[in-house]
């Protein structure tokens, strides 16, 4: 068997894996990412709107600051949000911004004099400062004070990646593509690599690394209908899962996105709002300002999708053979600006489903779109017990998003991540010792080549499309916007049963090589398994938190669940555990999000008695050391210099 | 009624041991709407669970699923069948290297060509997180985004003539590429630079005018427009080449 060797191993090649990896060549070490796919390929590639960064040039982003940009990001959360990290990131996304125009992304740059826009369905003339000509522009999206997301017209994860890509290929990092990792080698709590099996042609190899780095990407696919790509399986969060060792955080927390597109569930970016689509129901009625006066189409994302499924359940819906859907409206906004700024929902909605926006109303409905929750990692990347093993990007719960997060944040996100994180990652990498224990490795390998083994040649019945076809309906019916206890029971006993069936799993086809259905039966346990911990913390999470809406209990509650939600899965055990573990440091105090109404159930506890047990709650859940102590990148109560606190008592 | 419709797919496994290249025949009912993204995928869930294919993000963002339909390169993900007659011919891109069945490894290719066109921003300036960002003119943001909106799907090599005689020419992909950083005022590159990167049989001068690339680019990129441009530039670069010569 191979074994290779690396300072640094990166799993999973999007931004958030090649910033980091980046980040690690940079300090002169030795890189090695794996990807399921060409790195251009991966998930990022198809991020449409922007990424939140405060940079204040457009006149409608006139005096923000990341002090303003953390304010919205820890209101969208729900307060679910670690308040220090969510600092961490507003503070650095403007340099982020910066550094990848320097690698060569063509943002988009304000244009001096006036223009014409769409604010709240009303055509308004804004004047760009002309001393500002040139300069990062953005456009506006749910959920935020300001004019805040950078944008390359509509392809802006796409003009990154690339740019990210290709300084990869200048540093000459190396890139195996079509590589699956399969599980974590560790010993003694610590993470020494990964075994690989390779997509072009079944081999399994292994690869030790001083430090590994799981960025693969969210979970979407568990759900039945989603907006994400198909290769978003929720592989590395698995394999994290699968050690025993690592939780995974606020599963439970996953993002319906207002604008899947009907049928295919594509996503049209929430930039088509931000740049003054409506949402219209069967009436061609505009009903969003009825629900949310002050921020109508743009609140977030959470509270938009309740809105529309709501009224839906009024009967508004419109009736379609591919379910009900409402409408989104982009026809005010001309040609020009369909087929340059939003030109791929243009090309998207002609191709995919015949409809030209610039004519005609676009079908859409809330669809899966991000998963807030997976591998807990400290404030540092590092994940909950296990040293030397650090995620970053969707497939971290790091956690800026809590329970909801903003659109253009999580772009945003792999980037500034990729930045702070990769730094703390080559800084562990300077100092760590390799474990070259290659037998280890093989032990660990053998266990794969077994199960590999034991798919091909069992006597079982299960066809493991049909299995990941009843996981995928099971979290659709049951774990979607608005959940019941009765639902997510039904969720959960479901889920049961098909863990039961995983092992009895045999793989039909015998091809050598990629094997297709093979790669998908190596992945279905921990699909079942995560899917089972979504369903579950739901269940158990009596309240409701941004996206996780629990009709039965519909107050936000503070006062019980002010908390993230830790789920791991020991080796040989039949159920995961659950623990709760406080949200980080607070400096905001819990309140009124100002949009998406709902009641809340205040904590008991100040500010001070909360903080006070943070760490020490953490630490017993197995948060690693950091290379600071908690809260000192929280600057104390800044948000009262910032409107609307200026004037509060 | 619903068409029957018929795949006929090129198989071959190179993993396989004494598989020969042949043509697997499947036929599935047609349903509304239906792409070849889910029509593939049906097949491959019922029919052939061996059946090797390239998805990733099924909405023609990501450049995964280029292949031949009908004799014509092109993205499945958006191609709907009801667009094609009751016979589909599915065989994978020419030119790349054959993965197994409809798969092809472009991703080997396009890393390749990045290395060898050296498609990064070329400068001596340090980044500095303390400045501001330097200005650009929001035109030349946007002409850059235009080719940069490739998404090294593969269609224009496999379409050309040029490609399929010449392995090491670059292709419209690599030569939109570097028309993306020509535009670029940040890459330093000069005339010289660039004309010795350019100016031979595998680049701008290989291309026979055929534009097959620009009739199959699914982005419909400007490449017309693009290699224009850099024969012109060639051009004055030439001129330094001839001024040298003279010089020495």
């Amino acid at each position: 068997m191979r074994t290779l060797i690396s300072d640094v191993l990166v799993i999973g090649a999007g931004l958030a894996g090649e910033r980091a990896a980046i980040a690690s060549a940079h300090a002169g070490l030795d890189v090695t990412m794996l990807s399921l796919v060409p790195p251009r390929r991966s998930h990022s590639a198809a991020a449409q709107g922007g990424m939140q960064a405060s940079l204040g040039n457009s006149v409608k982003g006139k005096g923000d600051n990341p002090t303003i940009h953390w304010l919205d990001t820890v209101k969208g959360s729900d307060w679910g949000a670690d308040q220090e990290v969510a600092r961490i990131f507003a503070d650095n996304a403007p340099i982020a911004m910066r550094e990848m125009a320097h690698f060569g992304v063509p943002w988009n740059r304000v244009e001096g004099g006036p223009r014409d826009v769409y604010i709240k369905g009303k055509k308004t003339t804004i004047v760009e400062d002309h001393e500002k000509e040139g300069l990062i522009t953005a456009r506006d999206f749910g959920g935020t004070a300001k004019w805040r997301t950078c944008y390359t017209a509509d392809g802006t994860g796409h003009t990154v990646l690339y740019a990210m890509d290709n300084l990869a290929v200048q540093l000459d990092i190396t890139i195996h593509d079509r590589m699956e990792a399969l599980s974590l080698i560790h010993e003694d709590g610590a993470c020494i690599g990964a075994v690989v099996r390779s997509l072009r042609d079944g081999e399994i190899l292994t690869y030790l690394a001083k430090a590994t780095v799981i960025a693969t990407g969210g979970y979407g696919r568990l759900y039945g209908e989603s907006t994400n790509a198909i290769i978003n399986e929720g592989t590395g969060s698995a394999i994290a899962l699968q050690t025993g060792l690592v939780p995974l955080g606020n599963m439970e927390a996953v993002q319906f996105h207002p604008t899947g597109i009907v049928p295919t569930d594509i996503l049209v970016t929430e930039g088509c709002r931000g740049d003054g689509g409506l949402l219209l129901d069967v009436d061609e009625y505009r009903f969003m300002p009825e629900y949310e006066p002050d921020k109508q189409e743009l609140a977030s994302r959470d509270v938009v999708s309740r809105r529309m499924k709501e009224h839906m359940l009024k009967g508004k819906g419109v009736q379609s053979p591919y379910g009900e859907h409402l409408w989104l409206d982009l026809r005010h906004l001309g040609e020009e600006h369909l087929t340059t700024k939003l030109r791929e929902v243009y090309d998207i909605c002609m191709y995919f489903i015949g409809v030209n926006p610039i004519k005609e109303l676009i079908p859409v409905r809330p669809t899966q779109h991000y998963s807030m929750g997976g591998i807990r990692v400290n404030k540092d990347g590092m994940a909950y017990g296990m040293k030397g093993l650090f995620a970053l990007g969707e497939v971290a719960c790091w956690d800026m998003h809590g329970f909801n997060r903003l659109g253009g944040n999580s772009l945003a996100e792999t980037v500034v991540a990729g930045m702070v994180v990769g730094r703390k990652v080559a800084a562990y990498a300077k100092t760590a010792e390799l474990n070259a224990n290659v037998s280890l490795a093989e032990t660990f390998a053998k266990e794969q080549v077994d199960k590999i083994d034991h798919l091909l040649n069992n006597s079982g019945t299960e066809n493991v499309f049909a299995l990941k076809d009843e996981i995928g309906q099971l979290l659709t019916a049951h774990a979607h916007i608005f959940r019941t206890g009765e639902g997510l029971e039904k969720a959960v006993k479901g889920l049961k049963a098909i863990l039961g069936r995983v092992n009895n799993v045999k793989v039909s086809s015998t091809a050598p090589g990629m094997n297709p259905e093979l790669s998908q039966a190596l992945r279905i346990e921990g699909m079942a398994k995560q899917a089972y911990i979504i369903a579950k913390g739901a269940l158990l999470r009596t309240e409701s938190r941004g996206a996780h809406t629990r009709e039965d209990y519909p107050a936000r509650d503070d006062k019980n669940w002010l908390n993230r939600t830790l789920a791991s899965w020991p080796a040989g055990a039949d159920e995961p555990e659950f623990n709760y573990e406080p949200v980080g440091p607070l400096d905001l105090p819990p309140g009124d999000r100002g949009y998406g109404g709902g009641q809340m159930i205040p904590m008991d506890l100040s500010l001070e008695e909360y903080n006070a047990k943070v760490d020490a709650a953490q630490k017993a859940l197995g948060k690693q050391a950091t290379s600071e102590p908690i809260g000192v990148s929280l600057p104390k109560e800044a948000w009262r210099e910032e409107s609307p606190y200026k004037d509060a008592k | 009624m619903a068409r029957k419709l018929t795949f006929k797919i090129f198989r071959y496994n190179p993993t396989k041991e004494n598989d020969e290249p042949h043509i697997d025949t499947f036929e599935l009912e047609e349903t509304p709407r239906l792409n070849l993204f889910t029509a593939l995928h049906l097949i491959r869930e019922k029919q052939a669970p061996d059946l090797m294919y390239d998805f990733v993000c099924r909405a023609g963002i990501c450049g995964s699923c280029a292949m031949m339909i009908n004799g014509r390169p092109t993205l499945a993900c958006r191609t709907l069948t009801s667009d094609l007659a009751d016979t589909i011919e599915l065989y994978p891109l020419p030119f790349f290297k054959l993965l197994g069945d409809l798969s092809v490894d472009t991703g080997v290719w396009f890393h390749d060509m990045a290395k060898r066109l050296e498609s990064w921003i070329h400068t001596t300036k340090e980044f500095d997180p303390t400045a501001v960002e330097e200005r650009m003119d929001n035109a030349t943001a946007n002409k850059i985004y235009e080719s940069e909106r490739c998404i090294e799907c593969g269609c224009c090599v496999a379409a050309c003539a040029t490609a399929q005689v010449y392995p090491d020419f670059l292709g419209a992909a690599g030569l939109n590429r570097i028309g993306r950083f020509m535009f670029d005022p940040r890459d330093t590159r000069g005339e010289q630079e660039w004309f010795e990167l350019v100016s031979t049989d595998i680049g701008v001068f290989g291309c026979i005018g055929m534009m097959a690339c620009d009739d199959v680019c699914p982005k419909d990129l400007p490449l017309l427009e693009v290699f224009s441009y850099i024969r012109r530039k060639m051009n004055s670069g030439v001129k330094v080449a001839v001024k040298e010569m003279d010089l020495a």
